[in-house]
């Protein structure tokens, strides 16, 4: 068995692996898709910001929408969702790390918006 | 390219310096990274050798405090950062491209970069002693002693300065090993297939990626506190300084995993091949190491129990920091299984190796002790912590890495270093070592501060502190010994050959020393200890292990000439590390300051300028030079 | 073993898991990334609520403005991906057009960071003023630390390409340098979340706002 390089033309290189159940990349209909989907949240987000009567709960909203956005950038911008796995697992996991240590360092100082 | 024709040329002593200057060759790298840390080893002992004459007797002042203060921070910093990290690094470089059958790492000069960066910041942290002193705050450094309130000298700064430029130089390699790991394993070789030196190596480069920007960010801090008066750990303006504990101790405990992880790593490959039997519970030593890494995340706290956390915090982390001690222990009972019916052969890297496992236990039991929040009331602040410590440390990762370099320096020097003198040598580090800190144990029981320079008389604590000195000088005599035979074997050893222990793994099926290519054909892979699998084939039952379980017929690969690529040499890592030591030393000097007063100083501003330029240009110089290099 | 060539790029040598030494190190630098900001933002929240004087989050912070900057580091990782959807294609020339829009885009957003900065220094809010300062301008300073390293990186593959120096077989580049960019964008994401908005409706709450 002999090893090659793999010297594919660049139409060829789309190929997506099935190893790591990888997609083809998508086109600009996509892209442009995600960026109105981003560009409508973060006025979500300011749009509330600004509605008295949600300000008891609108903490909690600006997280979920911006995870949403970051989930958004993240599979389609950073093309995760097309990618192979292994690099989730990477970026995810640091994500997860930061995460903990941050709400572990806030229960150890028991402060939160305080 | 000029470089590249003087490394395959080498004429004068300067082109012999200039080889080892451009040098990407992960043999090479090894080699650097081995010599300077033990030369840091060195001088972290001479430290620790100070502090023990001052210790001798009580009420002694021929080292007063504030110098005392200094010699056990540094002692720390440099055993923990330029010693002991660094010695498992040239483990990392000399030996896991050839484990996983591959040319080099990932980044050949990434690789060198990490190496330099490692030099400047080892270099640049004890300029500090004659720079208007070292670090005194313990190795540590917790606010608000280091701020400039209580610290209005540079040992501070030259301290966070250097750990930060080592982190960098940390940082590049774990992510090197990471990929090399992760992607250039030989043909056939599956995770479940690769040594388990690997495995740890794969698991402390994670905990590296991971914890030392943590670190970075709190000396950041600390620094910008220092030098232009910002209120990270300013009581004054409200803040809490346990904020400075908790992100250090968050890198902090990663951190001793990082330190034992290789250690152990080595001594699963020590044990099999000297007890002429395979591994015991594979699985088990490789799933433990994974959740030592991970769990070593959930228990920084231990290390502040008697700081105030409150009863739930310290419940809390006492259940996870014994939890911790359970993978431990299973890598313990399967090494055990290893010897256990073995034919067992004592050479010295056994020694060192079943020297690893029993020391270890003593650490890990007082360890335990520790995790008891109660228990650690008492603990916490005596020698009965400086006897883990020591335990684990000493006992543990330096034991593990002088058996790593009795059983891997034949490979790379191509001779085996002296039997007879290794086991003096062992002996002699065996006896002094307990001498030194079982009896720390005793003492810190009854009572005894650490970080003291001296103690009263009456306190009935005068034997112990004198047999742990005689201690020290046995193992001051253990080192001369180790030196001697290190420079004798080096230069007139017995030959070792290509496998002198008739071992397991793939870097024992290539030359001593290897070429510059390592393997002429890169191996196919067919189980795990690949190399007994090729020297013994179907003789013993090998699991097919991962997911590509089926034997190969034996195949021959690239049969003649398949074109071998070895990266060129280069000047310009070094030249970025030059640019960000440059640098570094600016920012110690950037201002002129006291508490409340922050003058800019030029000279300061103009280094950094300057090295950050200078690192610029370079990295482009770097980009711009092709990664592929000359043909064999 | 070379494996099948993955969506985007096949690495110029065999390796184990058949993906780009390259690409998997930036993956790797980015998850590691996220702690050294993780680090900053759980400085950030810890100190938060407990500077002793003014001036305080709600009062200073500038939320139309800072909505402006989102927009347009948001829109400035659009201008990318079309960049490297055109360097994929092979249009060279539009590839340049949009690195030029997203780095026009990151600089006027790291020109808002400093008009911001200037604003807060002048309105009395300095690093050493107190703990919002501290740890505000720490956290968003290192984030524009990030940016401006990004626009040098994107600005040299402009210049390559000019060159000449950044043709099919430099795609992976182009990825990685997009990556890069797309993780300094979502950090911004998680501070305009974290900091502005959240700090803003709590800074106001607590004041009795």
């Amino acid at each position: 068995m002999t090893q090659h390089h793999a010297e594919t033309p660049l139409a060829a290189a789309h190929t997506p692996s099935e190893r790591w159940r990888e997609k083809a990349h998508p086109g600009p209909a996509t892209y442009a898709k995600a960026a109105v989907s981003l560009i409508f949240l973060t006025g979500v987000e300011v749009v509330i910001f600004y509605i008295d009567p949600l300000r008891s709960i609108v903490i909690p909203l600006f997280f979920i929408l911006s995870i949403i956005k970051f989930a958004l950038v993240a599979m389609f911008y950073m093309h995760l969702r097309y990618d192979a796995r292994l690099f989730s697992w990477f970026f995810v996991g640091g994500i997860l790390l930061a995460t903990s240590v941050i709400v572990g360092l806030i229960a150890l100082f028991k402060t939160i918006f305080v | 390219m000029a470089t590249a024709a003087i490394a395959h040329n080498p004429v004068t002593f300067w082109d012999r310096v200039w080889v080892w200057l451009t040098t990407v060759d992960h043999k090479r790298i090894g080699i650097l990274y081995g010599v300077t840390a033990f030369l840091f080893f060195l001088l972290g002992g001479t430290e620790a050798l100070f502090m023990r004459l001052q210790l001798m007797r009580p009420e002694q002042n021929m080292i007063p405090p504030e110098t005392f203060n200094q010699l056990f921070s540094m002692h720390g910093t440099t055993m923990i950062f330029l010693a002991i990290m660094p010695l498992s690094a040239a483990f990392f470089n000399l030996i896991i491209p050839l484990q996983i059958g591959a040319r080099d790492v990932a980044f050949p000069r990434l690789n060198a970069f990490s190496y330099w960066t490692f030099l400047a910041g080892g270099i640049m942290l004890n300029t500090s002693w004659f720079l208007g002193g070292a670090l005194n705050a313990g190795w540590f450094a917790y606010s608000p002693l280091t701020g400039l309130t209580f610290n209005p000298g540079h040992g501070v700064d030259f301290w966070a300065i250097s750990l930060i430029l080592l982190g960098i130089a940390s940082t590049a390699a774990g992510l090197n090993f990471i990929v090399t790991i992760v992607n250039m394993r030989a043909p056939g070789m599956t995770l479940t297939r690769m040594p388990v030196f690997v495995w740890m190596t794969l698991v402390v480069s994670f905990l590296i990626v991971t914890a030392f920007p943590v670190i970075t960010v709190a000396l950041i801090e600390l620094a910008f506190d220092r030098a232009f008066g910002f209120n990270f750990f300013n009581v004054t303006a409200g803040s809490n300084p346990i904020l400075w504990q908790h992100l250090f101790w968050v890198f902090g405990h990663p951190e001793v995993y990082i330190l034992i992880l290789p250690a152990m790593g080595i001594v699963s490959e020590v044990l099999p091949t000297f007890a002429r039997k395979p591994l015991f519970g594979y699985m088990f030593i490789v799933f433990s190491g994974i959740s030592i890494g991970i769990m070593g995340w959930m228990v920084w706290a231990h290390h502040m129990f008697t700081v105030g956390m409150g009863p739930v915090a310290n419940t809390m982390f006492t259940l996870t920091t014994i939890t911790i001690a359970v993978p431990t222990g299973v890598k313990i009972f399967n090494w055990i299984g290893t010897l256990w019916g073995g034919s067992i052969e004592y050479k010295t890297a056994m020694l060192f190796a079943v020297g690893f496992i029993a020391m270890f236990i003593i650490g890990g039991l007082s360890g335990l002790m520790h995790a008891v929040s109660p228990s650690d009331a008492q603990q916490q602040d005596t020698y009965f912590i400086v006897a883990h410590i020591h335990y684990v440390l000493f006992g543990g990762s330096i034991l593990g890495i002088f058996a790593g370099i009795y059983y891997w320096f034949p490979k790379a020097t191509g001779r085996l270093l002296g039997e007879g003198m290794g086991k003096l040598h062992f002996w002699l580090t065996f006896v002094g070592f307990n001498l030194t800190f079982m009896p720390m144990h005793f003492l810190g029981l009854d009572g005894m501060p650490r970080r003291q320079s001296t103690y009263a008389a009456d306190m009935g604590w005068n034997l112990w502190n004198m047999v742990e000195t005689i201690g020290v000088f046995i193992l001051l005599a253990s080192l001369l010994v180790f030196l001697y035979n290190f420079f004798r074997s080096g230069r007139s050893g017995q030959q070792a050959g290509a496998d002198p222990w008739d071992a397991r793994t793939l870097e024992w099926a290539i030359p001593s020393p290897p070429p510059e290519h390592n393997f002429d054909t890169i191996p196919q892979v067919h189980g795990r200890d690949a190399f007994w699998e090729q020297k013994h084939p179907h003789a013993v039952p090998v699991p097919a292990g991962g997911a590509n379980g089926q034997l190969h017929p034996a195949e021959h690969h690239g049969a003649g000439h398949e074109p071998i690529h070895m990266p060129n040499p280069s000047y310009w890592p070094l030249l970025v590390s030059v640019g960000l030591c440059i640098a570094g030393y600016g920012l110690i000097y950037i201002t002129h300051r006291s508490p409340g007063a922050f003058g800019l100083n030029l000279g300061g501003l103009a280094a950094i300028v300057v090295g950050v330029a200078f690192a610029a240009i370079s990295t482009f110089g770097w980009y711009k030079q092709p990664a592929a290099g000359s043909e064999h | 073993m070379a494996q099948a060539a993955h969506a985007g790029h096949a690495p110029e040598h065999p390796t184990s898991t058949g993906l780009d030494n390259r690409k998997l190190l930036m993956w790797i630098f980015l998850g590691s990334d996220c702690l050294f900001f993780g680090s900053l933002i759980a400085t950030y929240l810890i100190n938060y609520g407990k500077s002793l004087v003014g001036p305080y989050p709600h009062e200073i912070l500038d939320i139309p403005v800072t909505s402006v900057s989102t927009f347009v580091l948001l829109l400035s990782s659009f201008m990318f991906v079309l960049s490297l959807a055109a360097h994929t294609k092979g249009d060279y020339r539009a590839f340049r057009v949009w690195v030029l829009c997203t780095v026009v885009l990151g600089c006027t957003f790291l020109g808002f960071q400093v008009f911001e900065f200037q604003q807060f220094v002048h309105e009395g809010l300095t690093p050493r003023t107190n703990l919002f300062g501290t740890t505000f301008f720490t956290l968003t300073g290192f984030h524009g630390a990030h940016v401006t390293i990004g626009v040098v990186w994107l600005l040299s593959l402009f210049f390559l390409s000019l060159r000449g120096k950044l043709g099919p077989d430099k795609n992976l580049s182009v990825d990685i340098a997009g990556l890069y960019w797309h993780f300094v964008d979502v950090v911004w994401i998680v501070i305009f979340t974290v900091i502005y908005l959240s700090g803003v409706v709590a800074g106001a709450k607590a004041a009795g706002g």
